[in-house]
């Protein structure tokens, strides 16, 4: 979990029904109808916004294709904490989603693909058992019918709420990985902002090929804790897409407008053979 | 709840007034008084020691407890012969996470596990157990060779987390957290895991996928510390106390959430009252468990623990068992 009002680090205010609509990056007025042909990009600075996965689906799907699997899935209180109940339902309402990922399949291009995106609104994309279930099985689908699994992930970390069952999801979605690995089927991480925590610790690191939007906050440990905890002076890049791309741990830094065309491309090219 | 229970003191304690009140009774004195006074005194004392440690909280210090055993010491008892073996091969050795090859009872295993130390300047020299990436890759080195030679794997558990630093982030601890992770979880021979202190999230985590899972008595498993938790959930830090009652991370709590296997019993007090007492139940189970996951396939093993870590979880919706189960089944065939 992490907030982070710092300035090289994009803020985490949402697209909301207003006309006119403020980067929270570099502050520029932005019309509404403008950012939307923008891909939500600032036009100004380049910022990402953050996207629902609604969004994110017309951006990168072919249009209608989508079909969505799980839906039904809704989170119980499994350490019967007080008020979870009610914060849940809270976040239903605001966000229009059960949970923080929707999965399901569609095309590309005309290529087959399994799709989840998971939604900062709902609770900072936090890792419960619904979303690990829902990621488990967006990747066992993909092994069972041999089709590329690609995961968008925005997430603050295990959702404590769930205890130590919200742990555990990260076993759950690493070790369907393995059987996704195990049947030669092709996973690509998008790591859109923020990505931090369990889900940085367990299916985001274990693309095939992990991309990055450009300035997304990426890391395990958030640079409050570690500033907090250690004292220890941190660089002004930490943890942004480009920090991760520096040390080895993000095969490319990709700007929304060319993601779609980058996905089919890898789509193709893991549909070839080699020789 | 099992023998450990049962208070050896009380007994001594109650004998002691039997001789008293027999002593008494001869030299015909009237101690009588005297000596309801003296037993209304024992009994907080008596109360507080026969439940071992009553609240999460109490766990959680004991758990932390400086003086509690650590995997090397555990290692060193069990085993006829150890060799500590060193190293990621690609950046450096950590020695927050240890491992090496052992034997018990003629069985060759590969061990893996937190250490803290047990003093100041140990646990400052082994960053109090919060291990690097290269700790978590050590672990990966040694159990995928363990793997290579058909060895089992036994991992001990027991930090406050992965460290939460700079050079951490830097070297990827998420990415080797990760990558442990899903390698454990299809790794071809038996894995054992025992809590034998704390259990701090992904860092714990990090080594603690396999076939069993258990928990010493006085042990904790969390997804965050009661003092993140408090901070966090609760907004005051100063509540981790409340936290850790709330939270559910007792080896009771869970066994009953399916999560472990067993509780292993501690002597009343804690560990370390009686480490050798504690070192031999782990090795019982040790022996016990390996004689029986040895002697199957490895695409079973592989199966079991796969069908295990894929069922957890609560949430409300549809959800076929028996399709879940032909999908495990069909998949991991893919392993070989």
């Amino acid at each position: 979990m992490r907030d982070s009002k710092k300035e090289h680090y994009a803020s985490f205010d949402d697209v909301d029904t207003k006309k006119i609509v403020t980067c929270p990056s570099c502050s520029s007025s932005i019309h509404r109808k403008r950012l939307e042909d923008e891909l939500y990009v600032c036009p100004e600075c380049g910022y990402h916004f953050k996207l629902t996965p609604a969004e994110r689906i017309a951006q990168i799907a072919d249009q209608n294709t989508f079909e969505e699997f799980a839906a039904d899935l809704t989170s119980r209180n499994p350490i019967a904490l007080k008020g979870y109940e009610a914060k849940v339902s809270q976040n239903q309402r605001d966000s229009d989603l059960k949970d923080a990922v929707v999965v399901g399949t569609c095309t590309i291009d005309g290529q087959e693909t399994v799709m989840g995106i998971m939604s900062f609104q709902f609770m900072g994309g936090s890792m419960g058992s619904v979303v690990g279930e829902k990621i488990t099985q967006a990747l066992l689908q993909g092994a069972d019918t041999n089709t590329p699994v690609i995961l968008f992930t925005a997430s603050g970390g295990a959702r404590m709420q769930e205890g130590i069952f919200s742990l555990m999801q990260m076993a759950k979605t690493a070790s369907a990985a393995a059987l996704l690995e195990a049947t030669a089927t092709p996973l690509f991480i998008v790591l859109t902002h923020p990505t931090t925590g369990g889900v940085t610790a367990s299916f985001a690191m274990l693309g095939d090929v992990i991309i990055a939007e450009p300035r997304a906050l990426i890391g395990f440990a958030g640079p409050r804790v570690i500033e907090g905890t250690i004292g220890q002076q941190l660089p002004k890049d930490f943890q942004t897409a480009e920090f991760q791309q520096k040390r080895g741990f993000v095969d490319a830094i990709v700007h929304r407008k060319e993601l779609r065309r980058t996905l089919s491309f890898l789509l193709s090219a893991h549909a070839k053979r080699g020789r | 709840m099992n023998e450990q229970d049962k208070n050896p003191q009380k007994d001594q304690i109650d004998k002691l007034f039997g001789e008293l009140e027999q002593l008494a009774q001869q030299q015909q004195m009237d101690l009588g008084s005297d000596l309801s006074t003296l037993k209304a005194k024992m009994v907080p004392v008596l109360k507080n020691r026969e439940t071992t440690a009553c609240s999460p909280w109490d766990k959680v210090c004991l758990a932390r407890h400086v003086q509690r055993p650590g995997s090397l010491e555990y290692i060193n008892m069990m085993c006829d012969d150890f060799m500590e073996l060193h190293g990621d091969r690609c950046y450096g050795d950590d020695t927050a996470l240890i491992g090496g090859i052992g034997t018990i009872d003629g069985r060759a295993i590969t061990f893996i596990g937190n250490q803290k130390g047990s003093n100041l300047k140990e646990n400052i020299a082994r960053n109090h157990g919060m291990g690097h990436p290269e700790g978590y890759r050590k672990a990966l080195r040694l159990v995928q060779q363990a793997e290579k030679f058909n060895r089992p794997v036994v991992s001990f558990i027991d930090t406050s987390g992965a460290y939460p630093g700079l050079a951490s982030e830097e070297r990827g601890i998420g990415e080797a957290i990760a990558r442990n992770l899903k390698e454990f979880s299809v790794l071809k021979v038996p894995v054992l895991c025992f809590i034998i202190g704390e259990g701090g999230s992904g860092g714990a985590l990090g080594i603690g996928v396999g076939d069993k899972l258990y928990m010493l008595e006085n042990a904790v498993y969390s997804v965050i510390s009661p003092e993140g938790f408090a901070s966090i959930l609760l907004r005051d830090s100063s509540k981790a106390e409340e936290a850790a009652n709330t939270m559910k991370i007792t080896a009771e709590d869970l066994k009953e959430f399916g999560i472990i296997h067993d509780i292993i019993p501690e002597p009343v007090g804690g560990a370390h009252k009686d480490p050798q007492l504690v070192a031999s139940h782990i090795k019982k189970i040790i022996t016990r468990d390996l004689d029986i996951l040895c002697s199957k396939p490895a695409d079973r093993l592989v199966r079991y623990r796969i069908k295990k870590i894929r069922g957890i979880g609560h949430f409300n919706g549809a959800q076929s068992w028996w399709d879940q189960l032909l999908n495990i089944f069909q998949l991991t065939r893919a392993l070989k």
